[in-house]
This record gives structure tokens, C-alpha cells and sequence, in this order.
């Protein structure tokens, strides 16, 4: 990569962060912020523990349990293994100086929602955490991505991780989003256009008119759900939203050096004419509320739409492909999406647990009750976004329309914690992923928005928030 | 890091498109503190019923797919979350090699943490290695020729050199980087004056 000529923002941070090169032709690159939970993690204290190292540089990594934590009477944790690993994050972290929000602290939430929250991410930061989904603070132009364990042990004893630049894809989406299409829809219909291995090698920088119109919940929704399209990163260049955002939350960059992070912060979306390895342009027009049918994030169709016949694939493959996923959904080819009977919503995550979402599901069922035969479950991604909810009375909405009010956490997202689907069951979840057994085994998973899964607690069927008055 | 250089055995088949890591190992095996001991549990809701009984006609529940070191897979392999416990897994069952079109990133690097070497082939050699596997062929994986044999097949494959070497030496990562601490420290030097605020640390 050369330094001179026009460069991309992920260009531009990766220069910045180059420490240098091994002998051994790889890159060493610094890592301004390390997030830490733990499900991920203890191995990498271990690790550490027996080489005997000092973690590096403790005060640039935060800590929070968000995986295994019960959302109900969370004083007590009663799986042993669950408490265990929450009880060691406590100890290692305690041991090197690393700043834990417990699960009392009112800070305490997925990781994803919180580092933005508190204001730890940032513009132009390289930011790690063993946890795919940290894709989503790429939202604030950051360049974020998931590692494994033995990464994590590595950026605690050295601070920098080993890397090769990964190629640059640009998608733009251009145009006014039309009714009751929103940022969730977006990135569903992308990974269905691009497929789930579609982004592999690559960070997708997401641009157009539609991208820098969202609010900053709404591009983390979009950043997010880049590891679903195969990406290592997702990232949204910065701009007034994103500053507005950051803000006076508390670890922002403080008054003394507010207008100087803003000035570089300012220099770094990409150059116009700055070259990239895939460009992808889509009309935002064409985008209809989305839902998923299968066990991919790829599987997906318009809620107009119905469950796709195997026998029109393109391959062998794909055709094998949707007959297994048809068999475990319990679906028959041309269903209509909208004809699909729910058991059960999850309202949460990291995708779809902040604010924002709580305030649209709450402006749609207001003053409705969800069906008889569902349960909905509604868990707000930071102990922060719960009092705020409270504050604003959202509580009160959902719960007299039948949702269940829960504490902060990863909850039925992935189901490791008591929150789980039982055998066969249907549920419409504002998560991330529709895989075999992520909500618990044998459970059906249905990705969509906010708004569309509000709609279909009411009915109980997915629902089109399009035809929902 | 344990080493590999070359590797003889049967190969599994497993011709699923996407096995991503919630198949290799689900979630409710992630709640351990430890490396070790995860293998009896790779692919769990393939390998086992609702009662935790062995599905017996799951390819790695039969012999001589049950002691496999090889797997050859469907595409996009190891594509979701980023846990290592799916290479840790693998390994403890005994797999120190997976073929496939294409690997998920964060797997991908993954692999090479833990002494697995990851193969990309194209989709016609995989077709070939896949009716391999199923006809119980032996297979030759040598690292340093990155060849792979099996039958009348000899298929060549790319990997980083980096990569490569730290493999066949079983390099300990951390204690590599380790040796550029004093390029680390002028890196923070440097930046604490142009950017202090990101180090208004907590
Ligand atoms: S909410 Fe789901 S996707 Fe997000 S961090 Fe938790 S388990 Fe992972």
C-alpha cells in the first residue's frame, strides 16, 4: 500500500496503526482498544499465566460479562459452569488492573452496545474483542474486527496484533429508504445480494445517501452484521452524527482535547477518488422489509415473499443446501412468508439492542397486546439502555402489551445462558444469526427488524409492518 | 504451538455447504475456563440424539471415519462466531488438517493458532478429494512440498509463507512479537503526543 495518492478510510487507519514488520514479512499493527467478556477470554489469561507476561498495557482493554448471564435473578448464577467462567473474568481482570463492569454495574451490557455507549469507541481506533460482532463499532469509522483466543492473549501481552491489509469493498446505497424498510432490512437484503462468504478477505465500507441518513443505532445495526457477509470489518465513514453521538459520554475524548480529536477525526473518511478492490451500488427502491426462511443469514426474502423452492437452484449444492435447511425450519417450499406461525419473539443484541429499537417496538404495540399463543421477550442490550427505557415509560408500553422485561445481556441471541428455544420452536429474532441450534437446539430462528418482529408479536404470524395499522 | 509437517490418514467427508462454528461445537461447550477436552463434543447435535446418544450413521460416529485426522468439507467452512473453541475441538478429536473451497476468516487464522493446517482447493478438486474421502482412499498432506495425494490425485495448494513456517517449527506467536517491544513503546511515544486522547487512560 503506497503512502502517497488517494486512499480509503480503512487505508488511512491501517497506516496509521503499522508498529512495523516482523522478519518474517508480517505486520504488526497497534490496537488502541481491547474488549473483553468471558466466554472468550480465559484461556488467554491462562495462557499468560503459564508463560508468565504482564498484560502490556491494561488500561486500553475493558472488560464486561455479557455471554452466560442469567437476564432474571441475576444475583445468583445456578448453571456452575456459567458462574465460573463469570467469577474468573472477575479474578483475572482484578488480578491485571483491567477496568470490569460487574453485573450490578448499571454499565454492564453486551459489549458491542456498551463500548459505543460509554463513548470507548472512536474514530480512526483500531478496536479488537474475541467476539465476531465486534464488526458493529466500525459504525463510528473504526477499524474493528473479531479475533480468536490466542489473539486476545496476544494483544494483552503485546498490545498490537499480527495482520495482513485486508482488500476494500465499497457498498453504496443510494436514495431515500422507502416505508418501513430500515437499517436491519438493509444489511439482510446486502448479505442475501452478496452471500455469507461474499465479504471474505475484505472490510466493507458502507457509503451512499441511505448509509449517512441512518442514525448511529442504525449504522451499527449495518456494521454489525458485516461477519454475516463473510467481511472482517464493516465501516461507515465519520461525520457530524457520528461526533454528536460521541459526545460528553464518558470516555470521550474530554473538552482539553476535544477539538483536536475532531480535526483528525474530520481527515479521515475516504479520499473521492480512492481506489477499491469491489464496488457493489444498490437503489435503495428495490429494498423491502426482509426476513430470513433458512439457516443462513443468506437465506433471506422480502416478507412479501414465500420460502424458495430447492428445485430451482442454480447447483446440486445449493439445491441440497435448502432442502436441509427447509427440513429443519420445518418449512414447505412457496409457504407464504407471512402465512409462517410464530411461538416466540426475541427483541435484543447487539444487532437490535439499543435504545432506539426498544422506542420503534414500543411506538407499534402500544396500547396492543402480542397474540395468545406467542411469548415475547424483549431484553435491553446495557443495564444503560434499561434505565433509559425506563425513564421514558417504554417499560410500561411493553409490558402491558405482554412482553417479558428482562436485564441486560446476550440472552436468547445464542442461547448459553437460560434463555433458549426449545425443539422446533418458531421465533422472530432482531439477532444476527439464523444457524442450526444458535437459539437452542432444534429452534427456528426467523431474522428481521425491530418493527417487523413488533408487528408479528401482535399477530403472531410474520408480519409486514407495511400492512399493520 | 504443536508443529505439523505432514500428515497420512483417512479423511472424513462432510459435504455441507457453510458448516459454521455453531455446528462445530454449540454454544453450551463454550462455558469452559480450558483448552482441552472439547473433542468428544465436536459436532454435537450431528453426532449425538436428544438423549446424547451416538447417531450412528453420522460419518465421524462410524469407523474408519471415527479416528479421521483429515475432514474434507463443503464450502464457506467455519464461517459465525469467532471462537477458537471450534479449532480446539477439532484438534482434541484428533482433525490437524480440514479441506474446503473457502474458509471463514477469523476460523481460518484460528486453525494456524493451534497447529491445524486449513487447505483452500478449488471446487473440481474438492469434488475429487470428497469422493476420496467417501471411498476411504488414504490421503498424503506434505506441508513443505504443499501438496496433497491421494489415489491418483496430486493436488497442489498456496499458503502464506509465514504461515507455512510457523507451522512446520510451531512457533509461539506472542514470544515473536515480544522481540519488537522497544518498536511497541516508540509507537506509544509517539502517538501520546499526537494523540493524547486516546491515551486519557481510565
Ligand atoms: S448479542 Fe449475540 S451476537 Fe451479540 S455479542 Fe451477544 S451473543 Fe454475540
Amino acid at each position: 500500500m503506497s503512502n502517497q495518492g488517494p486512499k480509503t478510510l480503512f487505508d488511512k487507519i491501517w497506516s496509521e496503526h503499522l508498529v512495523g514488520q516482523r522478519e518474517d514479512g508480517t505486520n504488526l499493527l497497534y490496537i488502541d482498544r481491547h474488549l473483553v467478556h468471558e466466554v472468550t477470554s480465559p484461556q488467554a489469561f491462562e495462557g499468560l499465566k503459564l508463560s508468565n507476561r504482564p498484560v502490556h498495557r491494561p488500561e486500553a482493554t475493558i472488560a464486561v460479562a455479557d455471554h452466560n448471564v442469567p437476564t432474571i435473578n441475576r444475583q445468583n448464577i445456578e448453571d456452575p459452569q456459567s458462574k465460573i467462567q463469570v467469577e474468573t473474568l472477575a479474578k483475572n481482570t482484578k488480578e491485571h488492573g483491567i477496568q470490569y463492569f460487574d453485573l450490578m454495574d448499571q454499565r454492564q451490557g453486551i459489549v458491542h452496545i456498551i463500548g459505543p455507549e460509554q463513548g470507548i469507541t472512536q474514530p480512526g481506533m483500531t478496536i479488537v474483542c474475541g467476539d465476531s460482532h465486534t464488526s458493529t463499532h466500525g459504525a463510528f469509522g473504526a477499524l474493528a474486527f473479531g479475533i480468536g483466543t490466542s489473539e486476545v492473549e496476544h494483544v494483552l501481552a503485546t498490545q498490537t496484533i499480527v495482520q495482513n491489509p485486508a482488500k476494500n469493498m465499497r457498498i453504496s446505497v443510494n436514495g431515500e429508504l422507502p416505508f418501513g424498510v430500515n437499517s436491519k432490512d438493509l444489511i439482510l437484503y446486502i448479505i442475501g445480494k452478496i452471500g455469507t462468504a461474499g465479504g471474505t478477505g475484505h472490510v466493507i465500507e458502507y457509503a451512499g445517501s441511505s448509509i449517512m441518513g441512518l442514525s448511529m443505532e442504525g449504522r451499527m445495526t449495518i456494521c454489525n452484521m458485516s461477519i454475516e457477509a463473510g467481511a472482517r470489518a464493516g465501516l461507515i465513514s465519520p461525520d457530524q452524527t457520528t461526533f454528536n453521538y460521541i459526545k460528553g459520554r464518558p470516555y470521550a475524548p474530554g473538552t482539553e482535547h476535544w477539538d483536536q480529536a475532531v480535526e483528525y477525526w474530520s481527515s479521515l473518511p475516504s479520499d473521492n477518488d480512492a481506489n477499491y478492490d469491489h464496488e457493489i451500488v444498490i437503489d435503495s427502491s428495490e429494498i423491502d422489509p426482509m426476513v430470513t426462511w433458512g439457516t443462513s443469514p443468506e437465506d433471506v426474502v422480502s416478507v412479501k415473499g414465500t420460502v424458495p423452492n430447492p428445485s430451482s437452484a442454480k447447483t446440486e449444492n445449493k439445491k441440497k443446501s435448502i432442502e436441509r435447511s427447509l427440513e429443519y425450519m420445518g418449512l414447505k417450499p412457496g409457504t407464504k412468508i407471512t402465512d409462517i406461525k410464530l411461538d416466540k419473539i426475541f427483541i435484543g443484541s447487539c444487532t437490535n439492542g439499543r435504545i432506539e429499537d426498544l422506542r420503534k417496538v414500543a411506538s407499534i404495540v402500544k396500547d396492543k397486546k402480542i397474540a395468545s399463543h406467542v411469548q415475547a421477550m424483549i431484553v435491553p442490550g446495557s443495564g444503560l439502555v434499561k434505565k433509559q427505557a425506563e425513564e421514558e415509560g417504554i417499560d410500561k408500553i411493553l409490558k402491558d402489551a405482554g412482553f417479558e422485561w428482562r436485564e441486560a445481556g446476550c440472552s436468547m441471541c445464542l442461547g448459553m445462558n437460560p434463555d433458549q428455544l426449545k425443539p422446533g420452536e418458531r421465533c422472530a429474532s432482531t439477532s444476527n444469526r439464523n444457524f442450526e441450534g444458535r437459539q437452542g437446539r432444534g429452534g427456528r430462528t426467523h431474522l428481521m427488524s425491530p418493527e417487523l418482529a413488533a408487528a408479528s408479536a401482535i399477530t403472531g404470524n410474520i408480519s409486514d409492518i407495511r400492512d399493520f395499522t | 504451538m504443536d508443529k505439523f509437517h505432514s500428515l497420512k490418514g483417512i479423511a472424513a467427508p462432510l459435504p455441507i455447504v457453510n458448516i459454521d462454528t455453531d455446528m462445530i461445537i454449540p454454544k453450551q461447550f463454550l462455558k469452559t475456563i480450558k483448552r482441552t477436552g472439547l473433542g468428544v463434543s465436536l459436532f454435537y447435535e450431528m453426532r449425538y440424539d436428544n438423549d446424547g446418544n451416538l447417531i450412528k450413521d453420522f460419518v465421524l460416529n462410524t469407523s474408519p471415519f471415527d479416528k479421521s485426522k483429515i475432514l474434507v468439507a463443503g464450502d464457506n467452512f467455519g464461517c459465525g462466531s469467532s471462537r477458537e473453541h471450534a479449532p480446539w475441538s477439532l484438534k482434541d478429536f484428533g482433525i490437524r488438517s480440514v479441506i474446503s473451497t473457502s474458509f471463514a476468516d477469523i476460523f481460518y487464522n484460528n486453525c494456524f493458532q493451534n497447529g491445524i493446517l486449513p487447505i483452500v482447493v478449488s471446487p473440481e478438486n474438492l469434488d475429487q478429494l470428497m469422493t476420496a474421502a467417501k471411498n476411504q482412499i488414504e490421503f498424503t498432506i506434505d506441508l513443505p512440498e504443499q501438496i496433497i495425494k491421494a489415489g491418483n490425485h496430486s493436488i497442489n495448494f498456496e499458503i502464506e509463507e509465514f504461515r507455512k513456517e510457523r507451522l512446520l517449527q510451531g512457533l509461539d506467536d506472542i514470544g515473536i512479537t515480544l522481540g519488537y517491544q522497544d518498536k511497541i513503546n516508540a509507537y506509544e511515544e509517539d502517538k501520546k503526543n499526537k494523540k493524547p486522547w486516546l491515551f486519557k487512560d481510565n
